[in-house]
């Protein structure tokens, strides 16, 4: 690792000020992605700006049809809190095969979507339930918010502070996972919202990051049924490939792990 | 005898240390004026090295020195050896390319070292390094056996044309074409034997001290068999004559054969110590122990077996070719060979075995013993052919294996090997017991009613181990005897240390050698110490892997301790005025076999130390030494059997049931042996499911972290079903065979034949990923 100052911040403005006072700044949440790479030597910030003991980004709220996780809100903490349990528990058990043990005590939501890497678990979650990225400047549509391969709306020293999920009538979530890592090799959200549209989000699978399955939701439109997915094709074509899984074992996937979110959804 | 004696379930005296953190590795040992190397490596496969430019490293905050591949040639620092000569079938030696510590001319693997920073901290160091300028002129490379032999293929070693090291055979040619010309049935076979990354929880590390007023060097390191370190150092690294060099590996996190070898690093930092006349240490992190420790297996080999019409094999041959990655390391030459084709009998009667073996160079990382060195490979093979030769002539593998299997001893193979003794129906019958063979064909039809692909798979495994005979290996080639030697001190409170030549890096050493004195003496084991890992401290010793520190170590053990008996014995009679033969030893006591005159142990030492009262001519002292060499190997065997099931739809494997019934001869602490088997088998279903060291077509390795290399955690195993069914070994007086690494070289077949049984096709790869085991489901 090279040398670095470190920042504890107590509130966001706080966060926010001392971001604009550094020359190459990075905020810290659970260090699950950004120490790896420090320690790698792959990312050499000036500071490190830590939003791990501000306690306006930690917490999960249900009022009402929707769910908030504050960004600071650790994937354990997500996993065992009640309102997630109850509102979406798709989200509860997507936590659940999250990592391991200790990636779960340590990472956070705000982390995984700002880091947006092609395999993690939450961006499909988001995606799939038409969630709203909240910053302390503005709030971000899911499907604007993720711009492809590590790369999200976010403008330099924004700070993500909570996700909201709109409570769906259903959801579930299926995961193949990567044998070294446990990211998704490939992962599958399926949600229908109470308005009944349905919509369906796949990530580790396409080589532009998390995405929509327009063909998969349309089968579901029609019926909302493991089997209504048996005819749909997905193509290979832009798909991930490497040691651990071809594009057509991927497309595999996005089909197989559809039909086991929706059954596990019910 | 006893709660703590040999039999018993003793827990590990060492753990307490460990499972409170107070080990002492490597790095854990500070010195005073310490400095701290980070070794500048070649990113690239293949290259010539242009120039080094340390002029801005040198500048650097901290920075003590840069030392580059040249200067280490300059001052005659030796190049690496391989320690076990191998002869080509047309008589000529094998062909070695030159392999310095440091490169000065040309690089050959990714990671490879061409110079060394020193500097105050590991840190500075390390910051040090990315600012020396290496200029390479890229050549092409190659890292596959099969490219690396085509004529055009990029060549590594002018010493070596074709990339070969040697062409090498085995057993009767003619005999075994023969055979296959009346063969009744043909069985053929293609596999790999997937490369590995032993990765050892601690990494590699250094600590080199030189005394220049002495001048004597002290080396801290991660090693397997320190002796055998100083010996190498010593007689051709030119670093110090032997009295002049101590190597001491202190507690060791794990090695599984990597840290048998001396590596450059050991080597620079010793040689570095000296140049700046204060200690230097290296530790290396993960990535490097991906990129240097010696990797494992990668074989590629062909198989035919012969059968006649009542399906009794009557020959086989076997082509391979070995990767042996950029340079040939330490013991690697003797992997392929005298560790592999001697084994490719299994444990059946094949009457005709002709073999040959290729070895390669490739621009990858060396490759050398890994557990279980060349008899995993050996067993896989034969155990999936067996597999392969059931489904192809219509039998139940179970019954083919039986049909085959050796039932009289002692057995002389085509391939060397002598088994001395065994009884392979009994491991069978006990692992088909465990597992409810009879009631698979059942359970199989209610999982496929279920949606589910249900397969069983056998594996009947013999290894050869308590390495090993010296005069034997001498004739076959090996630059060392493999005897051990141990020391049994009794102090004069009766207080016992033994000294060995074995050295424990996870095996239990400290539980289970001392069970052994407590089993014969009846003292408690907390009264014995062992000493090891300290060439100044323990006279001399070749180490601990092949499974040979209780076969050959505890040995040699019993053999001092028999010394010491005889002795204490004259001493106790001549205390208790009775004849020496009436003397037994109980409960820490020497009575008067049939009387109640006794003297305890602590007053037996304090008269041989006092020496008041000996009898006449004895010395005084109570030590005794002894050094073992085997007279054969050991052959533990046995059956492991898995059920697994596979999901059609992601071609994910998921365990049902593992058994393994091992011959391991006499166990002296069976949670220890248990604690040995669940490790190797952990290894080998890596190896079967996950483990996979791949270079791309450039030598450009993808699997250098845990992100992308799948160790084994866990869950991805399945709880162990394990049982003995015991021959008692007859080459050592303890009948001991050995434990340390039947798992891994029984375990791959068996989830490999049980996964091709589910899916019904019998070509599947190792590792068997989900995503392999999905093309190969839904391939035409
Ligand atoms: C072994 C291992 C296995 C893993 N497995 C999985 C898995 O299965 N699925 C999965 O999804 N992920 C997995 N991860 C990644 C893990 O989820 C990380 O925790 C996550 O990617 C980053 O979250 P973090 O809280 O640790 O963020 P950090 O590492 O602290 O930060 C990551 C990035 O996000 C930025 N950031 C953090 N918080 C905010 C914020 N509030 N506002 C703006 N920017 C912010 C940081 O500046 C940094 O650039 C794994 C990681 C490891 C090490």
């Amino acid at each position: 690792m090279y040398q670095t100052k470190y920042h504890r911040a107590s509130s966001v403005d706080e966060a926010v000020s001392l971001f604009g006072k550094s020359s190459e700044a990075k905020f810290l949440a659970g260090g699950q992605t950004l120490l790896p790479v420090m320690k790698q030597r792959l990312a050499s910030p000036s500071d490190v700006i830590d939003l791990g003991k501000i306690k306006e980004l930690q917490g999960v709220e249900l009022s009402g049809d929707t769910l908030t996780i504050k960004a600071g809100t650790t994937y354990y903490d997500i996993m065992t809190n009640a309102d997630v349990k109850k509102a979406i528990p798709a989200i509860a058990h997507l936590t659940s095969v999250l990592g391991d043990p200790a990636v779960r005590y340590r990472g956070t939501i705000g982390g995984s979507i700002a880091n947006n890497d092609p395999a993690a678990d939450f961006p499909a979650a988001l995606l799939a339930l038409g969630a709203t990225v909240k910053t302390n400047k503005r709030s971000i549509a899911a499907e604007d918010f993720f711009q492809g391969l590590f790369s999200t709306a976010l403008e330099d020293g924004e700070i993500i502070t909570a996700v909201a999920f709109p409570v769906p009538a259903k959801a579930g979530y299926e995961k193949m996972r990567h044998p070294a890592s446990r990211f998704a090799l490939t992962g599958v959200f399926v949600a229908q919202t109470k308005s009944g549209e349905v919509r369906v989000a796949a990530t580790g699978a396409s080589q532009s990051g998390v995405m929509r399955v327009p063909a998969i939701e349309a089968a579901l439109k029609a019926n909302w049924s493991p089997s209504a997915i048996d005819s749909v094709s997905i193509s290979a074509n832009g798909l991930l490939a490497d040691i651990h899984g071809t594009a057509e074992y991927r497309a595999n996937l996005v089909k197989v792990m559809a039909q086991r979110a929706v059954a596990a959804a019910g | 005898m006893g709660v703590e004696g040999i039999g018993a379930r003793v827990v590990r005296k060492e753990d307490k240390r460990f499972i409170t953190g107070k080990g002492r590795y490597v790095d854990d040992i500070k010195l005073l004026g310490m400095t701290h190397a980070h070794f500048v490596r070649s990113p690239h496969a293949h290259a010539k090295v242009k120039g080094i430019d340390s002029s801005a490293a040198l500048n650097m905050p901290g920075v003590v020195a840069v030392l580059t591949g040249q200067q280490i040639v300059d001052d005659k620092v030796g190049n690496l050896i391989c320690g076990w000569a191998i002869t080509s079938k047309d008589g000529s030696p094998m062909k070695m390319g030159a392999w310095p510590a440091m490169a000065p001319e040309t690089v050959r693997f990714v990671g490879q070292a061409v110079a060394v920073v020193i500097a105050e901290s590991k840190n500075l160091a390390r910051d040090a390094a990315e600012a020396v300028v290496v200029s390479y002129e890229e050549l092409p490379a190659v890292a596959d056996v099969h490219a690396a032999i085509k004529s055009g293929a990029p060549q590594l070693h002018p010493e070596a044309p074709g990339n070969q090291v040697y062409d090498w055979v085995i057993g009767d040619e003619g005999a075994t074409d023969a055979a296959f010309a009346k063969a009744a049935n043909v069985v053929k076979l293609d596999v790999t034997n997937n490369r590995l990354a032993p990765n050892a929880m601690e990494p590699r590390a250094a600590l080199a001290d030189y005394d220049a007023a002495e001048e004597h060097f002290t080396l801290y390191t991660t090693s397997q068999n320190p002796h055998v370190a100083r010996l190498v150092l010593s007689a051709f690294y030119n670093i110090a004559p032997e009295h002049k060099l101590r190597v001491i590996a202190p507690d060791v996190g794990g090695g599984f054969g990597s840290k048998i070898f001396i590596y450059p690093e050991e080597m620079v930092a010793l040689w570095a110590s000296k140049k700046i006349g204060r200690p230097v240490k290296w530790t290396g992190d993960r990535t490097e122990a991906f990129l240097t420790d010696a990797h494992g297996r990668d074989h590629v080999t062909h198989a035919e077996m012969a059968f006649d019409a009542n399906n009794k094999i009557t020959g086989l041959k076997v082509k391979t070719y070995a990767n042996f990655g950029a340079y040939m390391s330490l013991f690697s030459s003797s992997v392929p060979t005298y560790l592999y084709a001697t084994l490719l009998s299994g444990q059946y009667n094949i009457p005709a075995i002709h073999a040959e073996v290729i070895g390669v160079y490739t621009n990858t990382t060396p490759v050398d013993a890994y557990r279980g060195a060349g008899r995993p490979e050996a067993s896989y093979l034969i155990e999936r052919l067996m597999e392969t030769a059931a489904r192809q002539l219509n039998v139940d593998p179970a019954a083919l294996r039986r049909n085959n299997f050796i039932t009289e001893f002692p057995h002389q193979t085509p391939v060397i090997m002598a088994y001395d003794v065994g009884d392979f129906n009994a491991s069978l019958d006990a692992a088909m017991k465990a597992i409810d063979y009879a009631g698979f064909a059942g359970r199989k039809a209610k999982a496929k009613a279920d949606g589910k692909l249900r397969g069983i798979g056998v594996s009947c495994y013999i290894e050869a181990c308590g390495i090993a005979p010296s005069k034997a290996v001498g004739s076959l080639g090996a630059g060392v005897g493999l005897w051990e030697s141990a020391e049994v001190r009794v102090n004069p409170v009766g207080t016992i240390e033994i000294l060995t030549g074995s050295h424990s890096h996870g095996q239990g050493h400290e539980t289970t050698f001392c069970q052994l004195v407590a089993e014969r003496l009846g003292v408690p084991i907390s009264q014995v110490s062992i000493v090891h890992g300290d060439t100044d401290k323990v006279q001399f010793g070749m180490g601990t892997y092949g499974s040979r520190s209780a076969a050959v170590g505890l040995t040699a053990i019993l053999k001092a301790m028999e010394k010491m008996e005889s002795k204490a014995k004259k001493i106790a009679a001549h205390a208790l005025e009775a004849s020496e033969a009436d003397i037994v030893i109980e409960n820490g006591e020497f009575k008067v076999t049939g009387t109640d005159k006794a003297i305890a142990l602590p007053m037996v030492a304090l008269a041989a130390y006092t020496a008041h009262n000996l009898p006449d001519g004895m010395e005084p002292g109570l030590k005794e030494s002894a050094f073992y060499d085997p007279t054969n190997f050991t052959f533990p065997a046995g059956t492991y059997i898995c059920e697994l099931e596979v999901d059609a739809g992601t071609g994910k494997t998921s365990f049902v049931n593992f058994v393994a019934a091992d011959d391991f001869g006499r166990l002296i602490n069976p949670m220890i042996v248990e604690g040995q088997v669940h490790g190797g088998l952990v290894q080998g279903i890596g190896q079967a499911l996950l483990e996979h060291a791949i270079y791309d077509d450039n030598g450009q390795p993808i699997t250098a972290s845990f992100m992308d290399y799948a160790m084994p955690r866990a869950d991805d195993v399945p709880s162990f079903n394990l049982s003995h069914t015991t021959t008692l070994c007859p080459g050592n007086p303890l009948g001991i065979k050995g434990c340390g690494e039947a798992g891994a070289i029984g375990a791959s077949a068996a989830v490999i034949n049980a996964i091709t049984d589910a899916i019904g096709k019998n070509n599947l790869e190792m590792p068997a990923t989900p995503d392999r085991v999905w093309r190969t489901i839904h391939a035409a």
